[in-house]
């Protein structure tokens, strides 16, 4: 059964894009309303959550590993990275095209001016030569240099998570779990390298 | 997640009313007149807008029950003025829209949870608390706040904060007239409001993630509340308001941000200094106390150069220039000259 796993963890992942791509179908042909009166804005949030949670969902991997030691999981990693990145560039993606319609101009002053647009689309940058790198050749070739690359998405996840945290309004839910989470995976590998260290040094002794 | 099913509307209860003042018609022959062209545009146009535009609230609006009294005023309400500020020629947002998309953080974050969260409110009992520097303080009950006034229509725009806009069809009178019922004193520079603190019926006053500090409060400038333009709305369409729209009274303040036009208010403080508000308590390098429209003071994550008139679509947006004071310059500006409209924003 475990040959099911990838391509069933493909189509989850795969679902909220799916169904976003047909309501955007319909809202093309004019048939029923999906979206809401504020059909931008709704893809804008929608595409934007599920970068965030893909994203910690990656993250989770190495220490969901080793915390029950669980192998198998490494076999999503890079599919959960890249679709994390897919619905980064979504998000992206339907901010340029549905909210801003392609206006250079406002674009340039929207990233430039609004924190929260400009870190968002550092995230972005960021996680661009992560994915670019994700394939078998690129990782080989890179050798050591691609695991020090790939911890660029420690920095990206910061990035996004504040990303969130600067657009609290009226309640602190998803700043708080969002970045909680964020926290709680970078402070593991924190920790972990920090024992480690202390073992080796406590080797040599 | 928005889905929306829209109800048909038997025939039967459609009245002439329902080509609201020739809105309908208007719209639909500027269509044809203005695209004319494919049929894929002209359909997407039309499920977009052309359908959604009821001219009725229909029958079963969010509330646990709804008051006759209140009812038959709403109902009785005179038409908006063919011209002026308190109507405009602009399309109106359909009922559906206005009544689906809000945002009352006491009914929870998202755009649809108000609408959901607020099926069974109650507005009976309600009692209006007035305070501070007037002669008539007390406790009001609905009756006597709003029996002695007539309903009128105004259509105003509405300009959130967050860049997007609607066209209301309101059912109120001018905040003015109520509040020289209780006889402010010499004292009163200001007018405080509050917005119900009601867990039971409000769940996202019961959420530990809060930002808020309940009650909601909004204030304004005795010279604001007085013009005649800054509204006490009772109704939309031609019904009284839906739970999730501030029922049974709210603020409208057309020229300023909506975040400014209080919902369900249950206190009215007439106060010597600048009251408090909520959003400019919560960040006020953000939020000002004015919080006039101004196309010209950019917000920190919004720019207000331009708006989203809602409903808008994905493939023909109705992307438009915010006007400074929404449109209401010629009305309002007078309040604020010599001020510099960037330190007060």
């Amino acid at each position: 059964m475990s040959f099911l796993a990838k391509p069933v963890i493909f189509l989850l992942c795969l679902a909220p894009g799916a169904y976003l791509a047909y309501a955007v179908y319909l809202a093309f042909t004019g048939g029923e309303n999906l979206l809401g009166p504020d059909p931008a804005q709704f893809l804008s949030l929608e595409t934007g959550e599920w970068a965030i949670r893909l994203l910690i969902l990656s993250l989770a991997i190495t220490p969901l590993r080793y915390l029950f030691n669980w192998p198998v999981l490494f076999r999503f990693r890079r599919m959960i990275g890249l679709f994390a990145y897919f619905y980064v560039c979504l998000h992206l993606l339907v901010f340029l095209m549905f909210l801003l319609q392609w206006q250079w101009g406002d674009i340039g002053t929207e990233i430039a001016e609004r924190p929260f647009i400009t870190i968002g689309f550092a995230a972005f940058i960021i996680l661009t030569p992560l994915a670019a790198t994700s394939f078998n050749i690129a990782q080989r070739k890179l050798g050591r240099n691609w695991k020090r690359l790939h911890r660029l998405s420690y920095a990206a996840s910061i990035l996004g998570a504040l990303h969130v945290i600067w657009i609290v309004r009226s309640s602190y839910f998803d700043a708080v779990l969002y970045g909680g989470l964020v926290a709680l995976l970078l402070g593991y590998r924190l920790l972990r390298k920090y024992s480690k260290a202390v073992q080796q040094f406590s080797l040599l002794k | 997640m928005i889905i929306k099913t829209r109800k048909e509307i038997p025939s039967s209860e459609i009245t002439p009313e329902a080509v609201y003042r020739d809105r309908r018609k208007f719209l639909k022959s500027s269509l044809a007149a203005g695209i004319g062209g494919t049929g894929l545009l002209s359909s997407t146009l039309n499920a977009q807008t052309g359908d959604a535009l009821f001219a009725r609230a229909p029958a079963d609006i969010n509330l646990a029950s709804k008051p006759d009294w209140l009812v038959e005023k709403a109902a009785a309400r005179t038409d908006a003025p063919a011209s002026g500020p308190f109507n405009t020629d602009e399309e109106l947002t359909p009922f559906d829209d206005v009544s689906t998309y809000n945002n009352f953080y006491e009914f929870g974050t998202g755009k649809d949870d108000p609408a959901r969260n607020a099926r069974d409110f109650s507005i009976e009992p309600w009692t209006v608390k007035v305070e501070g520097e007037c002669a008539k303080p007390g406790s009001y009950s609905l009756e006597d706040i709003l029996k002695p006034h007539t309903f009128e229509e105004r259509v105003f725009r509405l300009r959130c904060v967050e860049a997007w806009s609607m066209v209301i069809p309101w059912v109120g009178f001018s905040l003015g007239d109520l509040l020289k019922r209780f006889e402010p004193t010499g004292d009163a520079n200001y007018v405080q409001f509050d917005t119900l603190v009601d867990s039971e019926q409000m769940p996202a006053q019961r959420s530990r993630f809060a930002t808020i500090d309940w009650p909601y409060q909004e204030g304004l400038r005795m010279d604001e509340a007085m013009h005649p333009l800054a509204t006490i709305a009772t109704g939309l369409y031609n019904d009284i308001l839906p739970a999730q729209n501030g029922a049974p009274l709210r603020l409208v303040v057309p020229w300023k941000y909506g975040f400014k036009s209080i919902k369900s208010i249950v206190a009215i403080r007439f106060t010597k200094t600048m009251p408090n508000n909520t959003w400019r308590d919560l960040q006020a390098s953000e939020y000002g106390f004015y919080a006039n429209v101004n196309p010209q003071v950019s917000h920190p994550r919004w720019s207000q150069a331009s708006e989203r008139r809602l409903p808008t679509s994905l493939f023909m947006p109705r992307r438009i220039d915010t006007m400074m004071f929404n449109g209401y310059a010629d009305e309002v500006a007078s309040l604020y000259d010599g001020m510099d409209l960037r330190r007060f924003y």
